[in-house]
């Protein structure tokens, strides 16, 4: 992560460099980004397709690392160094930005009714009157299985919880593998990969979470509880001193196959066709019984808006105007297969994994994470929050009823939900 | 009258212009920022509006269930991050220091090369090193081990509750040992010949000449040594966000002052950054330390006798 940053930095400098160079016309677009790992992709396909439509406009993709984005945005907005475009993050950091007058309205802005209401959401005023990001992306959770070690050990995807744990077992007792590639030493893969991935079958979805909001169910109700119930049964199918198992270390441990099972988000599809020497395969979160209505989580993730205080709102408008773009959601979704297009116009795929995923949009209800919603407004932040309970609770050091107690006495303490 | 004063004490120009580079510097980056996050702690954001209320953010800082057991938990591992810096990294230092001014150790240049060059590294490739050495997957630390039989001893040390603080500030020890070998070394060799061969006379040798001859001789620099150990753990940030992230995992067992004040101030993945409950916490550990270094220069080093050859 570090060397990655670093050659971002590098590359970003050098591009600086080099649109520094051009010619002194042509306006030059830069872009906000959390998106280190995209550097390639912006730089080699969408840059360069823009600019050939669009001469005299110039685009530099300038990202920072993803858990120092959020911070480093709002010193350089409020400093006034930020650049013209911002990648958004979805729902309240961006309506802060909105609301501080740091993100223009782009509620007008061609090309907006190219999505659906539900893809706008998550970059909308609470009203829905004013929309400030341009939705590029969506990611599906799931989980990412070693194929050949199924077919090895003579596994057949598991379709029900039961299922699940018989093949993990099954695994386990072989020895070959490592049941499960997660860790809890970055608290954020137990929330995001365990939680909210197998979550949205406990609470059925939309209908749970927006219940959560209304304050008709609480975080203590049964189907709340219930995902740590499983959760903290994942403790025994974690590798050796999981504990201070990091995030890339999970992803290695699983690309270099000496897991089976990757607890997985579909951003991981490209690093891993890129990384793994085996045949992956995907199923979507275990349902209780067969033949239950199954639930995933589709959340939207990445939008892309403009600097209020752009000088170069016109071409900046221009460019916004392409990302909502049947061209831009095709490239984009080829490109950076996981990263499922918003857009109302289907998008022709290639990669299998990531067909695979966007499958389950067939078949399953999708849902948005639960915490990311007006639930996380407060203090304590409910999303974080999440993190700490969840890695608690497979560690071992935390029961299911204590943690869902906690949160729901975090989040009574400052969400009065509208009876 | 007057015309004597003025030949006898001009205006002296050059003290001013010498001064002014340094105290405008200081007054620009240190002064003004510290009273503006004294201030910014008097102010709350009423609808995005910057208003006064008094010390209301201290009295939520405090009275607030959930703030208040945050701070007392970062403030408490603080504490035990700075008993370990001193139970640990001083007395090391001050060993390695004697050791070193022994005439008859050979290599002592390298040696002292080496063990000073872990301080000038980065806290991230500190950080970074040490969580790569301990992994248990890929470290070194269960295989080395594993090697001597000892592999039960073996835990994944940065992601258990119980250990992790305590892992943590023993790296910081393995990265500023340095400090006080250096400062106490200085200090060891301007002990004149003549009081140690007056030692010898008596027939203060070996150990005995370092409790009682040196030891007494190096109090002040042991003084500075805490002072400075003190000052640094309690503004201590880097290493806790490099090894563990912003939000000091695993259960907020190793979030010190630094990492919850980053964690409030600027705001962390959902959470939005609050400047004026930010400002607050900055506040208590300006005033943590003042009462610190107060209590060092009135009631320790006034009373630390030094001896002049």
């Amino acid at each position: 992560m570090t060397r990655k940053t670093l050659t971002a930095l590098l590359l970003g400098s050098s591009m600086l460099a080099s649109a520094g160079a051009a010619s002194a016309q042509d306006k030059t677009l830069t872009i906000e980004s959390w998106r280190n790992d995209d550097l390639s992709i912006w730089q080699e396909k969408l840059i360069p397709a823009f600019e050939a439509k669009n001469p005299g406009i110039k685009v530099v993709f300038s990202p920072s690392a993803p858990t120092e984005y959020n911070a480093a945005l709002n010193a350089k907005l409020d400093a006034g160094s930020a650049g013209d475009l911002i990648t958004c993050r979805p729902f309240d950091a961006s309506l802060e930005l909105y609301n501080k007058g740091h993100l223009a309205d782009l509620t007008a802005l061609p090309g907006m009714e190219n999505f659906s209401s539900v893809a706008k959401s998550a970059w909308q005023t609470d009203d829905g009157a004013a929309t400030f990001c341009v939705p590029m992306a969506s990611v599906i959770h799931g989980f990412i299985y070693n194929a050949d070690a199924f077919a090895q050990l003579g596994i057949a995807v598991p379709a029900t919880e039961d299922e699940f744990f018989a093949a993990l077992d099954k695994i386990k007792a072989d020895g070959t593998y490592i049941p499960l590639a997660m860790g809890t030493k970055d608290l954020w893969e137990a929330a995001t990969m365990g939680y909210q991935n197998i979550g949205p079958n406990y609470w059925k979805g939309e209908e749970g979470r927006l219940a959560l909001i209304k304050g008709t169910q609480k975080l203590t109700d049964a189907d709340w509880v219930a995902p740590y119930t499983t959760l903290a049964r994942w403790k025994d199918y974690l590798g050796d001193g999981f504990e201070a198992q990091s995030y890339p270390d999970s992803q290695n441990l699983f690309t270099l196959g000496r897991a089976a099972i990757y607890p997985a988000g579909s951003w991981e599809i490209s690093g891993f066709n890129a990384q793994a020497q085996f045949k992956m395969g995907a199923f979507p979160p275990p349902v209780k019984a067969a033949g239950d209505t199954c639930y995933i989580s589709d959340h939207t993730d990445i939008a892309i808006g403009m600097n209020a205080k752009s000088p170069n709102a016109d071409a900046a408008k221009t460019f916004l105007s392409w990302v909502a773009s049947p061209e831009f959601a095709t490239i984009y979704a080829n490109a950076l297969p996981g990263f499922f297009s918003l857009s109302s116009t289907p998008v022709q795929m290639e990669d299998p994994l990531a067909q695979e995923f966007v499958s389950w949009r067939g078949k399953c209800q999708s849902t948005i994470r639960s915490t990311y919603q007006i639930l996380s407004r407060g203090t304590p932040n409910l999303e974080n929050e999440t993190w700490v309970k969840s890695a608690n609770v497979i560690n071992g050091t935390e029961t299911p009823d204590a943690a869902s107690a906690e949160l729901q006495k975090g989040l009574d303490s400052w969400y009065k939900p509208a009876q | 009258m007057s015309n004597a004063t003025v030949i006898r004490r001009p205006v002296r120009w050059h003290i001013l212009v010498f001064l002014a580079p340094a105290v405008l510097v200081y007054t620009a980056v240190m002064i003004i920022p510290l009273f503006g996050t004294l201030q910014l702690s008097l102010f709350r954001a009423v609808d995005r509006v910057p208003t006064f209320v008094g010390f209301d953010n201290f009295r939520t800082l405090f009275g607030d269930p959930r703030w208040s057991v945050s701070f007392w938990n970062a403030l408490w591992n603080n504490t035990w991050f700075f008993i370990i810096h001193m139970l640990v990294q001083n007395p090391i230092g001050i060993m390695i220091a004697a050791l070193l001014s022994s005439s008859r150790l050979r290599f002592r240049a390298f040696y002292r090369t080496a063990i000073f060059v872990p301080t000038i590294l980065s806290f991230v490739i500190v950080g970074f090193i040490w969580k790569l050495m301990l992994s248990p997957l890929w470290g070194v630390a269960p295989n080395m081990l594993d090697f001597v039989g000892l592999k039960f001893l073996f835990a994944p040390w940065l992601g258990k509750e119980e250990y992790a603080l305590t892992a943590l500030s023993l790296i910081s020890v393995w990265q500023f040992v340095g400090i006080p070998m250096m400062l106490i070394y200085a200090a060891m060799l301007s002990i004149p010949d003549e009081v140690i061969e007056a030692a010898e006379m008596d027939g203060i040798t070996g150990m005995a000449q370092f409790w009682k001859i040196k030891l007494p001789l190096i109090l002040p620099s042991i003084g500075i040594i805490s002072i400075l150990t003190f000052v640094g753990n309690f503004n201590a940030f880097d290493l806790i966000y490099a090894a563990q992230g912003a939000l000091a995992g695993p259960n907020f067992s190793t979030d010190i002052l630094g990492t919850f004040l980053y964690r409030t101030f600027f705001g962390f993945q959902l959470q939005l950054g609050d400047p004026n409950m930010g400002a607050t916490i900055a506040s208590m550990m300006f005033v943590i330390i003042l009462a610190g270094v107060c209590v060092y220069l009135f009631a320790i080093q006034t009373r630390l006798r030094r001896y002049q050859f």
